[in-house]
Protein backbone atom coordinates (compact mmCIF):
# COMPACT_ATOMS: atom_id res chain seq x y z
CA UNK A 1 0.00 0.00 0.00
CA UNK A 2 1.75 3.59 -0.46
CA UNK A 3 1.74 5.51 2.33
CA UNK A 4 -0.22 8.82 2.44
CA UNK A 5 3.08 10.93 2.73
CA UNK A 6 6.58 10.25 2.45
CA UNK A 7 9.31 12.17 2.35
CA UNK A 8 12.81 11.07 1.61
CA UNK A 9 15.80 12.58 2.28
CA UNK A 10 14.58 16.33 2.22
CA UNK A 11 16.58 19.05 2.80
CA UNK A 12 15.21 22.74 3.07
CA UNK A 13 17.15 25.64 3.15
CA UNK A 14 16.62 29.35 3.63
CA UNK A 15 17.81 32.58 2.48
CA UNK A 16 18.43 34.71 5.89
CA UNK A 17 18.14 38.60 5.41
CA UNK A 18 22.05 39.18 5.50
CA UNK A 19 22.46 36.61 2.12
CA UNK A 20 23.42 33.51 4.08
CA UNK A 21 21.54 30.33 4.07
CA UNK A 22 19.93 28.48 6.81
CA UNK A 23 19.52 25.01 6.67
CA UNK A 24 15.85 24.52 8.39
CA UNK A 25 16.26 20.65 7.37
CA UNK A 26 17.93 18.41 6.75
CA UNK A 27 17.66 14.45 5.20
CA UNK A 28 14.15 14.14 6.95
CA UNK A 29 12.92 10.97 6.50
CA UNK A 30 9.29 10.49 7.23
CA UNK A 31 6.25 8.23 6.41
CA UNK A 32 2.75 8.36 7.50
CA UNK A 33 0.69 5.59 6.17
CA UNK A 34 -2.99 5.90 5.06
CA UNK A 35 -5.58 6.33 7.89
CA UNK A 36 -2.48 7.00 10.54
CA UNK A 37 -2.78 9.80 12.77
CA UNK A 38 1.13 10.84 13.35
CA UNK A 39 2.46 13.42 15.69
CA UNK A 40 5.80 15.37 15.60
CA UNK A 41 7.32 16.70 18.42
CA UNK A 42 10.88 18.68 19.08
CA UNK A 43 12.26 22.09 20.30
CA UNK A 44 11.55 25.13 18.95
CA UNK A 45 12.74 26.03 15.77
CA UNK A 46 13.75 22.64 14.64
CA UNK A 47 12.04 22.80 11.51
CA UNK A 48 7.86 21.24 12.64
CA UNK A 49 6.35 24.04 10.73
CA UNK A 50 8.39 23.72 7.43
CA UNK A 51 7.55 19.92 7.22
CA UNK A 52 3.99 20.63 7.15
CA UNK A 53 4.78 23.95 4.76
CA UNK A 54 6.84 20.71 2.07
CA UNK A 55 3.90 18.32 2.63
CA UNK A 56 1.20 20.76 1.67
CA UNK A 57 3.25 22.36 -1.20
CA UNK A 58 3.15 25.64 0.03
CA UNK A 59 6.76 25.62 0.24
CA UNK A 60 9.46 23.31 -2.33
CA UNK A 61 11.60 20.88 -1.11
CA UNK A 62 15.23 22.25 -1.84
CA UNK A 63 16.55 18.47 -2.41
CA UNK A 64 14.68 15.16 -1.70
CA UNK A 65 11.70 13.71 -2.41
CA UNK A 66 8.03 14.55 -1.13
CA UNK A 67 5.10 12.44 -2.04
CA UNK A 68 1.57 12.95 -0.70
CA UNK A 69 -0.80 9.83 -1.91
CA UNK A 70 1.63 8.33 -4.02
CA UNK A 71 1.89 11.60 -6.11
CA UNK A 72 5.12 13.80 -5.94
CA UNK A 73 4.22 17.31 -4.39
CA UNK A 74 3.84 20.33 -7.52
CA UNK A 75 2.06 23.11 -5.92
CA UNK A 76 -0.62 23.05 -3.69
CA UNK A 77 -1.50 19.35 -3.19
CA UNK A 78 -4.94 17.90 -3.45
CA UNK A 79 -7.27 16.60 -0.50
CA UNK A 80 -5.64 18.15 2.18
CA UNK A 81 -6.38 20.40 5.41
CA UNK A 82 -4.02 22.21 7.02
CA UNK A 83 -4.81 23.83 10.46
CA UNK A 84 -2.19 26.32 10.87
CA UNK A 85 -0.30 27.81 13.58
CA UNK A 86 -1.07 31.20 13.47
CA UNK A 87 -4.43 32.68 13.22
CA UNK A 88 -4.96 32.53 9.51
CA UNK A 89 -8.64 32.94 9.35
CA UNK A 90 -10.11 35.64 7.13
CA UNK A 91 -11.43 38.77 9.15
CA UNK A 92 -13.83 40.35 6.95
CA UNK A 93 -16.16 36.82 6.48
CA UNK A 94 -18.10 35.77 9.28
CA UNK A 95 -17.75 32.03 11.23
CA UNK A 96 -20.65 31.23 8.87
CA UNK A 97 -18.67 32.62 5.83
CA UNK A 98 -15.23 31.18 6.84
CA UNK A 99 -16.37 27.92 7.63
CA UNK A 100 -18.26 27.78 4.28
CA UNK A 101 -14.77 29.34 2.01
CA UNK A 102 -14.05 25.61 1.22
CA UNK A 103 -17.18 24.16 -0.52
CA UNK A 104 -17.63 27.35 -2.02
CA UNK A 105 -14.17 27.30 -3.13
CA UNK A 106 -14.92 24.02 -4.53
CA UNK A 107 -17.93 25.26 -6.61
CA UNK A 108 -20.35 24.69 -4.63
CA UNK A 109 -23.42 27.03 -4.51
CA UNK A 110 -23.54 29.45 -1.51
CA UNK A 111 -26.34 28.22 0.33
CA UNK A 112 -25.82 24.39 0.19
CA UNK A 113 -22.09 25.40 1.47
CA UNK A 114 -23.87 27.60 4.27
CA UNK A 115 -25.50 25.03 5.41
CA UNK A 116 -23.10 22.48 5.39
CA UNK A 117 -20.92 25.07 7.62
CA UNK A 118 -23.66 25.27 10.22
CA UNK A 119 -23.27 21.77 10.93
CA UNK A 120 -19.54 21.71 11.12
CA UNK A 121 -19.81 25.05 13.41
CA UNK A 122 -22.27 23.13 15.40
CA UNK A 123 -19.63 19.47 15.66
CA UNK A 124 -17.17 22.39 17.16
CA UNK A 125 -19.76 24.02 19.50
CA UNK A 126 -19.79 27.53 17.59
CA UNK A 127 -23.92 27.16 17.69
CA UNK A 128 -24.66 30.58 17.84
CA UNK A 129 -21.87 32.64 17.22
CA UNK A 130 -22.47 32.60 12.87
CA UNK A 131 -23.04 35.67 12.69
CA UNK A 132 -19.63 36.96 14.53
CA UNK A 133 -16.76 38.11 13.12
CA UNK A 134 -13.15 36.83 14.22
CA UNK A 135 -12.43 39.78 15.88
CA UNK A 136 -15.47 39.27 18.17
CA UNK A 137 -14.38 35.80 18.95
CA UNK A 138 -11.93 34.66 21.71
CA UNK A 139 -8.64 32.75 20.53
CA UNK A 140 -9.83 29.41 21.30
CA UNK A 141 -13.11 30.03 18.95
CA UNK A 142 -10.85 31.27 16.40
CA UNK A 143 -8.94 28.19 16.68
CA UNK A 144 -12.36 26.20 16.27
CA UNK A 145 -13.43 28.06 13.15
CA UNK A 146 -9.76 27.40 11.79
CA UNK A 147 -10.66 23.65 12.89
CA UNK A 148 -14.53 23.44 11.24
CA UNK A 149 -12.80 25.09 7.83
CA UNK A 150 -10.31 22.69 7.17
CA UNK A 151 -12.43 19.40 8.28
CA UNK A 152 -15.37 20.67 6.32
CA UNK A 153 -13.69 19.68 2.94
CA UNK A 154 -13.01 16.32 4.58
CA UNK A 155 -9.38 16.25 3.35
CA UNK A 156 -7.88 12.83 3.33
CA UNK A 157 -4.62 14.55 4.67
CA UNK A 158 -4.79 17.15 7.35
CA UNK A 159 -2.00 18.94 8.83
CA UNK A 160 -2.38 20.56 12.09
CA UNK A 161 0.32 23.24 13.76
CA UNK A 162 -0.07 23.29 17.37
CA UNK A 163 -3.66 23.79 17.04
CA UNK A 164 -4.69 23.51 20.81
CA UNK A 165 -1.74 25.04 22.18
CA UNK A 166 -3.41 28.33 22.95
CA UNK A 167 -6.34 26.75 25.07
CA UNK A 168 -6.81 26.14 28.61
CA UNK A 169 -6.28 22.61 29.34
CA UNK A 170 -10.34 22.13 29.97
CA UNK A 171 -11.28 23.44 26.70
CA UNK A 172 -8.55 21.60 25.24
CA UNK A 173 -8.77 18.03 26.26
CA UNK A 174 -12.46 18.63 25.26
CA UNK A 175 -11.05 19.43 21.75
CA UNK A 176 -8.71 16.64 22.05
CA UNK A 177 -11.46 14.04 22.15
CA UNK A 178 -13.81 15.73 19.62
CA UNK A 179 -10.95 15.68 17.44
CA UNK A 180 -10.42 12.18 18.11
CA UNK A 181 -13.81 10.58 17.26
CA UNK A 182 -13.95 13.41 14.46
CA UNK A 183 -10.85 11.68 13.03
CA UNK A 184 -12.59 8.62 13.57
CA UNK A 185 -15.26 8.91 11.07
CA UNK A 186 -13.39 10.20 8.65
CA UNK A 187 -9.91 8.01 8.81
CA UNK A 188 -7.87 10.83 7.15
CA UNK A 189 -3.99 10.56 7.53
CA UNK A 190 -2.80 13.44 10.08
CA UNK A 191 0.19 14.89 11.30
CA UNK A 192 -0.07 17.14 14.32
CA UNK A 193 2.99 19.36 15.39
CA UNK A 194 2.83 19.68 19.02
CA UNK A 195 5.15 21.08 21.89
CA UNK A 196 3.47 18.89 24.52
CA UNK A 197 4.55 15.35 24.45
CA UNK A 198 1.73 13.98 26.65
CA UNK A 199 -0.82 15.16 24.35
CA UNK A 200 1.34 14.07 20.79
CA UNK A 201 1.39 10.41 22.96
CA UNK A 202 -2.62 10.64 24.12
CA UNK A 203 -3.58 11.30 20.10
CA UNK A 204 -1.13 9.45 17.84
CA UNK A 205 -0.94 6.30 16.56
CA UNK A 206 3.13 7.38 15.91
CA UNK A 207 5.44 10.09 17.51
CA UNK A 208 8.18 11.49 15.40
CA UNK A 209 10.88 13.24 17.45
CA UNK A 210 13.12 15.89 15.34
CA UNK A 211 16.26 17.05 16.24
CA UNK A 212 17.55 20.31 17.21
CA UNK A 213 17.99 22.25 13.81
CA UNK A 214 18.89 21.66 11.13
CA UNK A 215 15.62 19.05 11.63
CA UNK A 216 16.03 15.15 10.92
CA UNK A 217 13.85 12.70 12.32
CA UNK A 218 15.43 11.68 15.18
CA UNK A 219 13.45 8.28 16.38
CA UNK A 220 9.96 7.45 15.33
CA UNK A 221 7.89 5.72 18.67
CA UNK A 222 4.54 3.68 17.97
CA UNK A 223 1.93 4.37 19.97
CA UNK A 224 0.38 1.08 21.13
CA UNK A 225 -2.88 2.08 23.19
CA UNK A 226 -6.19 0.91 22.14
CA UNK A 227 -8.80 3.06 20.70
CA UNK A 228 -11.41 5.12 21.10
CA UNK A 229 -8.95 6.42 23.32
CA UNK A 230 -10.44 9.01 26.08
CA UNK A 231 -7.37 11.55 26.33
CA UNK A 232 -7.87 12.27 29.70
CA UNK A 233 -8.45 8.66 31.08
CA UNK A 234 -5.81 6.93 29.17
CA UNK A 235 -3.14 9.17 30.55
CA UNK A 236 -3.91 7.40 33.84
CA UNK A 237 -2.62 3.93 31.88
CA UNK A 238 0.40 2.95 33.20
CA UNK A 239 1.72 2.05 29.69
CA UNK A 240 1.30 5.48 29.27
CA UNK A 241 3.50 6.76 31.47
CA UNK A 242 6.43 3.86 30.09
CA UNK A 243 5.85 5.40 26.22
CA UNK A 244 6.19 8.94 27.90
CA UNK A 245 9.23 8.33 29.82
CA UNK A 246 11.03 6.28 26.90
CA UNK A 247 10.45 9.22 24.42
CA UNK A 248 10.89 12.05 26.34
CA UNK A 249 14.59 10.72 27.24
CA UNK A 250 15.52 11.19 23.25
CA UNK A 251 13.28 14.31 23.67
CA UNK A 252 15.17 16.16 26.24
CA UNK A 253 18.51 15.99 24.51
CA UNK A 254 16.99 17.84 21.99
CA UNK A 255 15.56 20.47 23.68
CA UNK A 256 18.47 21.12 25.56
CA UNK A 257 21.13 21.55 22.64
CA UNK A 258 18.11 23.83 21.21
CA UNK A 259 17.92 26.13 24.18
CA UNK A 260 22.05 26.02 24.68
CA UNK A 261 22.38 27.04 21.42
CA UNK A 262 19.32 29.91 21.30
CA UNK A 263 21.07 30.94 24.87
CA UNK A 264 24.41 31.39 23.43
CA UNK A 265 22.98 33.34 19.99
CA UNK A 266 21.05 35.27 21.94
CA UNK A 267 24.25 36.73 24.51
CA UNK A 268 26.02 36.67 21.29
CA UNK B 1 -11.10 47.48 69.85
CA UNK B 2 -13.76 44.69 69.01
CA UNK B 3 -16.10 46.89 68.82
CA UNK B 4 -14.63 49.64 65.89
CA UNK B 5 -14.16 46.78 64.33
CA UNK B 6 -17.59 45.39 64.46
CA UNK B 7 -18.50 48.89 63.85
CA UNK B 8 -16.44 48.77 60.94
CA UNK B 9 -17.50 46.15 59.53
CA UNK B 10 -21.27 47.48 59.72
CA UNK B 11 -19.69 50.12 58.01
CA UNK B 12 -18.37 48.52 55.09
CA UNK B 13 -21.35 46.34 54.94
CA UNK B 14 -24.03 48.84 55.26
CA UNK B 15 -23.22 50.61 51.73
CA UNK B 16 -22.46 47.76 50.19
CA UNK B 17 -26.01 45.86 49.96
CA UNK B 18 -27.31 49.41 48.89
CA UNK B 19 -25.78 49.39 45.35
CA UNK B 20 -25.19 45.31 45.77
CA UNK B 21 -28.45 45.01 43.93
CA UNK B 22 -26.71 45.90 40.29
CA UNK B 23 -28.78 48.08 37.89
CA UNK B 24 -29.87 46.52 34.75
CA UNK B 25 -27.99 45.96 32.01
CA UNK B 26 -30.22 47.77 29.84
CA UNK B 27 -30.42 50.89 32.61
CA UNK B 28 -26.48 51.07 32.04
CA UNK B 29 -26.44 50.67 28.58
CA UNK B 30 -28.95 53.24 28.10
CA UNK B 31 -27.13 55.64 30.13
CA UNK B 32 -24.17 55.40 28.60
CA UNK B 33 -25.45 55.96 25.31
CA UNK B 34 -26.59 59.17 27.18
CA UNK B 35 -23.39 60.24 27.70
CA UNK B 36 -22.22 59.81 24.38
CA UNK B 37 -25.43 62.25 23.26
CA UNK B 38 -24.29 64.45 25.41
CA UNK B 39 -20.73 64.44 24.27
CA UNK B 40 -21.85 64.74 20.60
CA UNK B 41 -24.13 67.50 21.15
CA UNK B 42 -21.25 69.20 23.24
CA UNK B 43 -19.19 68.93 19.95
CA UNK B 44 -21.88 70.15 17.78
CA UNK B 45 -22.22 73.17 20.12
CA UNK B 46 -18.21 74.20 20.13
CA UNK B 47 -18.44 73.77 15.91
CA UNK B 48 -21.03 76.19 16.38
CA UNK B 49 -18.65 78.76 18.35
CA UNK B 50 -15.91 78.52 16.41
CA UNK B 51 -18.02 79.10 12.76
CA UNK B 52 -19.38 82.40 14.90
CA UNK B 53 -15.89 83.47 16.14
CA UNK B 54 -14.80 83.57 12.47
CA UNK B 55 -17.56 84.57 11.05
CA UNK B 56 -18.03 87.41 13.27
CA UNK B 57 -14.49 88.73 13.47
CA UNK B 58 -14.71 88.54 9.88
CA UNK B 59 -17.43 90.60 9.28
CA UNK B 60 -16.39 93.10 12.38
CA UNK B 61 -13.28 93.77 10.79
CA UNK B 62 -14.72 94.35 7.11
CA UNK B 63 -17.30 96.69 9.06
CA UNK B 64 -14.99 98.72 10.94
CA UNK B 65 -12.79 98.66 7.69
CA UNK B 66 -9.59 97.21 8.81
CA UNK B 67 -9.86 94.81 6.23
CA UNK B 68 -11.33 95.73 2.77
CA UNK B 69 -14.22 94.05 1.86
CA UNK B 70 -13.30 94.53 -1.54
CA UNK B 71 -10.82 91.91 -1.73
CA UNK B 72 -11.99 89.57 1.15
CA UNK B 73 -15.60 90.06 1.31
CA UNK B 74 -18.38 89.96 3.81
CA UNK B 75 -20.37 86.80 5.52
CA UNK B 76 -23.31 89.05 5.16
CA UNK B 77 -22.44 89.55 1.37
CA UNK B 78 -21.77 86.27 1.04
CA UNK B 79 -24.97 85.15 2.43
CA UNK B 80 -26.76 88.02 0.64
CA UNK B 81 -25.18 86.56 -2.55
CA UNK B 82 -26.20 83.04 -1.92
CA UNK B 83 -29.93 83.98 -1.57
CA UNK B 84 -29.60 86.06 -4.49
CA UNK B 85 -28.36 82.83 -6.37
CA UNK B 86 -31.27 80.56 -4.64
CA UNK B 87 -34.71 82.78 -5.12
CA UNK B 88 -33.69 84.51 -8.31
CA UNK B 89 -30.84 82.44 -10.85
CA UNK B 90 -27.42 83.08 -11.34
CA UNK B 91 -25.24 84.74 -14.37
CA UNK B 92 -25.57 81.35 -15.89
CA UNK B 93 -28.79 80.78 -14.97
CA UNK B 94 -30.94 78.78 -12.04
CA UNK B 95 -28.46 77.82 -9.43
CA UNK B 96 -29.55 73.96 -9.09
CA UNK B 97 -28.58 73.44 -12.51
CA UNK B 98 -24.96 74.75 -11.80
CA UNK B 99 -24.79 72.45 -8.73
CA UNK B 100 -25.86 69.65 -10.80
CA UNK B 101 -23.77 69.81 -13.93
CA UNK B 102 -20.91 69.81 -11.71
CA UNK B 103 -21.78 67.35 -9.29
CA UNK B 104 -22.33 64.98 -12.15
CA UNK B 105 -18.62 65.79 -13.85
CA UNK B 106 -17.19 65.09 -10.26
CA UNK B 107 -19.19 61.66 -9.08
CA UNK B 108 -18.11 60.34 -12.99
CA UNK B 109 -14.86 61.60 -12.59
CA UNK B 110 -14.56 59.92 -9.31
CA UNK B 111 -16.41 56.66 -10.40
CA UNK B 112 -13.90 56.51 -13.36
CA UNK B 113 -10.94 57.29 -12.00
CA UNK B 114 -11.76 54.83 -8.71
CA UNK B 115 -12.40 51.81 -10.65
CA UNK B 116 -9.46 52.51 -13.10
CA UNK B 117 -7.33 52.57 -10.09
CA UNK B 118 -8.76 49.38 -8.16
CA UNK B 119 -8.30 47.67 -11.40
CA UNK B 120 -4.77 48.68 -12.36
CA UNK B 121 -3.71 48.90 -8.82
CA UNK B 122 -4.62 45.45 -8.00
CA UNK B 123 -3.45 44.08 -11.57
CA UNK B 124 0.04 45.33 -10.92
CA UNK B 125 0.17 44.54 -7.49
CA UNK B 126 -0.74 40.92 -8.32
CA UNK B 127 1.56 40.76 -11.08
CA UNK B 128 5.38 40.99 -10.93
CA UNK B 129 6.65 41.68 -14.24
CA UNK B 130 3.72 44.19 -15.10
CA UNK B 131 4.58 46.06 -11.40
CA UNK B 132 8.46 46.06 -12.63
CA UNK B 133 7.87 47.19 -15.66
CA UNK B 134 5.06 50.07 -15.39
CA UNK B 135 6.34 51.27 -11.91
CA UNK B 136 8.72 53.54 -13.96
CA UNK B 137 5.93 55.00 -16.15
CA UNK B 138 3.60 55.72 -13.13
CA UNK B 139 5.83 57.62 -10.86
CA UNK B 140 6.86 60.07 -14.08
CA UNK B 141 3.47 60.20 -14.58
CA UNK B 142 2.94 60.89 -10.89
CA UNK B 143 5.46 63.46 -10.47
CA UNK B 144 4.04 66.02 -12.89
CA UNK B 145 1.75 68.21 -11.68
CA UNK B 146 -1.61 66.13 -13.32
CA UNK B 147 -3.90 69.46 -13.26
CA UNK B 148 -2.22 70.88 -16.67
CA UNK B 149 -3.65 67.77 -18.33
CA UNK B 150 -6.84 69.43 -18.11
CA UNK B 151 -5.68 71.85 -20.76
CA UNK B 152 -4.99 69.12 -22.93
CA UNK B 153 -8.01 67.01 -22.00
CA UNK B 154 -10.01 70.66 -23.36
CA UNK B 155 -8.46 70.68 -26.45
CA UNK B 156 -8.56 66.81 -27.33
CA UNK B 157 -12.07 66.07 -25.68
CA UNK B 158 -14.14 69.40 -26.33
CA UNK B 159 -15.36 71.90 -23.87
CA UNK B 160 -18.19 69.29 -23.21
CA UNK B 161 -18.26 66.98 -19.65
CA UNK B 162 -15.75 64.56 -21.30
CA UNK B 163 -12.94 66.65 -20.62
CA UNK B 164 -13.70 67.63 -16.90
CA UNK B 165 -15.36 64.10 -15.82
CA UNK B 166 -11.41 63.30 -17.89
CA UNK B 167 -9.37 66.20 -15.29
CA UNK B 168 -10.89 64.36 -12.48
CA UNK B 169 -10.81 60.90 -13.05
CA UNK B 170 -6.74 61.99 -13.78
CA UNK B 171 -6.91 63.34 -10.45
CA UNK B 172 -8.63 60.17 -7.91
CA UNK B 173 -6.93 57.65 -10.47
CA UNK B 174 -3.39 58.33 -9.06
CA UNK B 175 -4.24 58.30 -5.26
CA UNK B 176 -6.57 55.09 -5.56
CA UNK B 177 -4.14 53.46 -7.59
CA UNK B 178 -0.99 53.85 -4.90
CA UNK B 179 -3.78 52.85 -2.51
CA UNK B 180 -4.88 49.80 -3.94
CA UNK B 181 -1.17 48.87 -5.07
CA UNK B 182 0.05 48.78 -1.70
CA UNK B 183 -2.77 47.22 0.02
CA UNK B 184 -2.67 43.92 -2.13
CA UNK B 185 1.13 43.83 -1.63
CA UNK B 186 0.33 44.20 2.20
CA UNK B 187 -1.95 40.76 2.48
CA UNK B 188 -0.79 38.45 4.89
CA UNK B 189 0.67 35.87 3.16
CA UNK B 190 -1.22 33.44 5.48
CA UNK B 191 -4.03 34.56 4.92
CA UNK B 192 -2.95 33.85 1.06
CA UNK B 193 -1.81 30.60 2.14
CA UNK B 194 -5.19 28.96 3.65
CA UNK B 195 -7.19 29.95 0.84
CA UNK B 196 -4.99 28.09 -1.64
CA UNK B 197 -5.06 24.73 1.05
CA UNK B 198 -8.87 25.37 0.79
CA UNK B 199 -9.13 25.34 -2.55
CA UNK B 200 -9.07 28.78 -4.08
CA UNK B 201 -7.89 29.21 -7.77
CA UNK B 202 -6.41 32.42 -8.76
CA UNK B 203 -9.60 34.06 -9.32
CA UNK B 204 -11.22 33.48 -5.96
CA UNK B 205 -7.83 34.67 -4.40
CA UNK B 206 -8.26 38.40 -5.74
CA UNK B 207 -11.66 38.51 -5.14
CA UNK B 208 -12.23 36.94 -1.92
CA UNK B 209 -8.82 37.81 0.04
CA UNK B 210 -6.32 40.31 -1.88
CA UNK B 211 -9.63 42.49 -2.74
CA UNK B 212 -11.33 42.71 0.87
CA UNK B 213 -7.75 42.68 2.35
CA UNK B 214 -6.66 45.81 0.37
CA UNK B 215 -9.88 47.48 0.56
CA UNK B 216 -9.49 49.12 4.14
CA UNK B 217 -6.28 51.06 2.05
CA UNK B 218 -8.92 51.10 -1.39
CA UNK B 219 -11.52 53.55 1.28
CA UNK B 220 -9.14 55.26 2.99
CA UNK B 221 -8.24 56.83 -0.17
CA UNK B 222 -11.76 57.18 -1.13
CA UNK B 223 -12.20 60.29 1.47
CA UNK B 224 -9.22 61.98 -0.37
CA UNK B 225 -10.05 61.17 -3.58
CA UNK B 226 -14.08 62.64 -3.97
CA UNK B 227 -12.18 66.16 -2.85
CA UNK B 228 -9.79 65.78 -6.10
CA UNK B 229 -12.49 64.62 -8.13
CA UNK B 230 -14.23 68.08 -7.30
CA UNK B 231 -11.10 70.16 -7.81
CA UNK B 232 -10.83 67.88 -11.14
CA UNK B 233 -13.91 69.40 -12.21
CA UNK B 234 -13.30 72.79 -11.07
CA UNK B 235 -10.17 72.91 -12.96
CA UNK B 236 -11.80 71.48 -16.22
CA UNK B 237 -14.55 74.06 -15.90
CA UNK B 238 -11.40 76.91 -15.80
CA UNK B 239 -10.50 75.42 -19.12
CA UNK B 240 -13.60 75.98 -20.67
CA UNK B 241 -16.85 75.65 -19.89
CA UNK B 242 -20.43 77.05 -19.81
CA UNK B 243 -22.07 75.67 -16.65
CA UNK B 244 -20.84 74.39 -13.06
CA UNK B 245 -19.64 75.68 -10.02
CA UNK B 246 -16.67 76.39 -11.20
CA UNK B 247 -17.36 78.57 -13.96
CA UNK B 248 -19.71 80.31 -11.69
CA UNK B 249 -16.49 81.22 -9.42
CA UNK B 250 -14.71 82.57 -12.43
CA UNK B 251 -17.31 84.21 -13.49
CA UNK B 252 -17.81 85.89 -10.06
CA UNK B 253 -13.84 86.69 -10.56
CA UNK B 254 -14.54 88.40 -13.46
CA UNK B 255 -16.55 91.07 -11.72
CA UNK B 256 -14.49 91.40 -9.04
CA UNK B 257 -17.06 90.07 -6.93
CA UNK B 258 -15.24 88.48 -4.05
CA UNK B 259 -18.66 87.23 -2.16
CA UNK B 260 -19.03 85.97 -5.26
CA UNK B 261 -15.86 83.68 -4.95
CA UNK B 262 -16.70 82.95 -1.34
CA UNK B 263 -20.29 81.68 -2.06
CA UNK B 264 -19.37 79.53 -4.81
CA UNK B 265 -16.20 77.93 -2.81
CA UNK B 266 -18.97 77.81 -0.25
CA UNK B 267 -21.53 75.43 -2.63
CA UNK B 268 -18.30 73.11 -3.14
CA UNK B 269 -17.58 72.54 0.68
CA UNK B 270 -21.33 71.58 1.01
CA UNK B 271 -20.59 69.18 -1.98
CA UNK B 272 -17.75 68.08 -1.00
CA UNK B 273 -19.22 66.84 2.93
CA UNK B 274 -22.17 65.66 1.46
CA UNK B 275 -20.15 63.03 -0.30
CA UNK B 276 -17.80 62.43 2.88
CA UNK B 277 -21.01 61.43 4.85
CA UNK B 278 -21.79 59.18 1.64
CA UNK B 279 -18.08 57.90 2.02
CA UNK B 280 -17.95 57.10 5.22
CA UNK B 281 -21.86 55.42 5.69
CA UNK B 282 -19.56 52.85 2.67
CA UNK B 283 -16.85 52.37 4.56
CA UNK B 284 -19.10 51.44 7.63
CA UNK B 285 -21.00 49.06 5.57
CA UNK B 286 -17.84 47.36 3.69
CA UNK B 287 -15.79 46.95 6.49
CA UNK B 288 -18.04 46.08 9.12
CA UNK B 289 -15.59 43.18 9.89
CA UNK B 290 -12.83 45.49 11.42
CA UNK B 291 -13.23 45.96 15.40
CA UNK B 292 -14.17 49.51 15.87
CA UNK B 293 -11.36 51.97 16.45
CA UNK B 294 -10.04 52.88 19.69
CA UNK B 295 -12.44 54.83 22.13
CA UNK B 296 -15.31 54.55 19.83
CA UNK B 297 -16.98 51.85 21.44
CA UNK B 298 -19.61 52.00 23.90
CA UNK B 299 -18.58 50.23 26.86
CA UNK B 300 -20.77 49.07 29.24
N1 LIG C 1 10.98 31.96 5.42
C1 LIG C 1 12.04 31.69 6.21
N2 LIG C 1 13.22 32.32 6.00
C2 LIG C 1 14.30 32.05 6.78
N3 LIG C 1 14.31 31.19 7.80
C3 LIG C 1 13.16 30.53 8.07
C4 LIG C 1 11.96 30.76 7.30
N4 LIG C 1 10.99 29.98 7.81
C5 LIG C 1 11.55 29.30 8.85
N5 LIG C 1 12.85 29.62 9.00
C6 LIG C 1 13.77 29.07 9.98
O1 LIG C 1 13.68 27.68 9.95
C7 LIG C 1 13.71 27.13 11.25
C8 LIG C 1 12.52 26.22 11.46
O2 LIG C 1 11.34 26.99 11.51
P1 LIG C 1 9.93 26.35 11.84
O3 LIG C 1 8.92 27.43 11.77
O4 LIG C 1 9.72 25.18 10.98
O5 LIG C 1 10.16 25.89 13.35
P2 LIG C 1 9.15 25.11 14.31
O6 LIG C 1 9.77 23.79 14.59
O7 LIG C 1 7.79 25.10 13.73
O8 LIG C 1 9.22 25.99 15.63
P3 LIG C 1 8.03 26.32 16.66
O9 LIG C 1 7.83 25.10 17.47
O10 LIG C 1 8.59 27.43 17.48
O11 LIG C 1 6.84 26.69 15.88
C9 LIG C 1 13.73 28.29 12.23
O12 LIG C 1 15.05 28.42 12.74
C10 LIG C 1 13.39 29.49 11.39
O13 LIG C 1 14.13 30.59 11.81
MG1 LIG D 1 6.05 26.06 14.20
Amino acid sequence: MTPAIDLRGVTKRFLTPSGGVYTALRDLNLTVQAGEFCAVVGPTGCGKSTTLALISGLEPASEGEVEVLGKPVRGIAEQIGYVFQTDAVFPWKTVLDNVAAGPRYHGRPTSEARSTAREWISRVGLSGFEDRYPYQLSGGMRKRVALAQSLINEPRILLMDEPFSALDVQTRSLMENELLSLWANTRASVVFVTHDLEEAIALADRVFVISAGPGTVKANYPVPLTRPRNVTEIRMQPQFSQIYGEIWNDLKDEVLVSYERQKRSGAA
Amino acid sequence: MSARNAAARLDVTAPISAPGTPAPITDLAAQRIRARRRRELNIYGLRVLVAVIVLGSWELTTRIGIVDQFFFGQPSGIAKQLWIWITEETALGPLWEQVLVTMEETVLGFIVGTVLGVVIGVLLGRNRLLADVFSIYIKAANAIPRVVLGALFAISLGLDIRSKVATAAILVFFVVFFNAFQGVREVERNLIANARILGADDRRLTTEVIVPSALSWIIASLHISFGLALVGAVVGELFGATQGVGELIYSAEHNFNANGVFAGMLLLAAMALLAEAFITALENRLVRWRPPAVGSEIQI
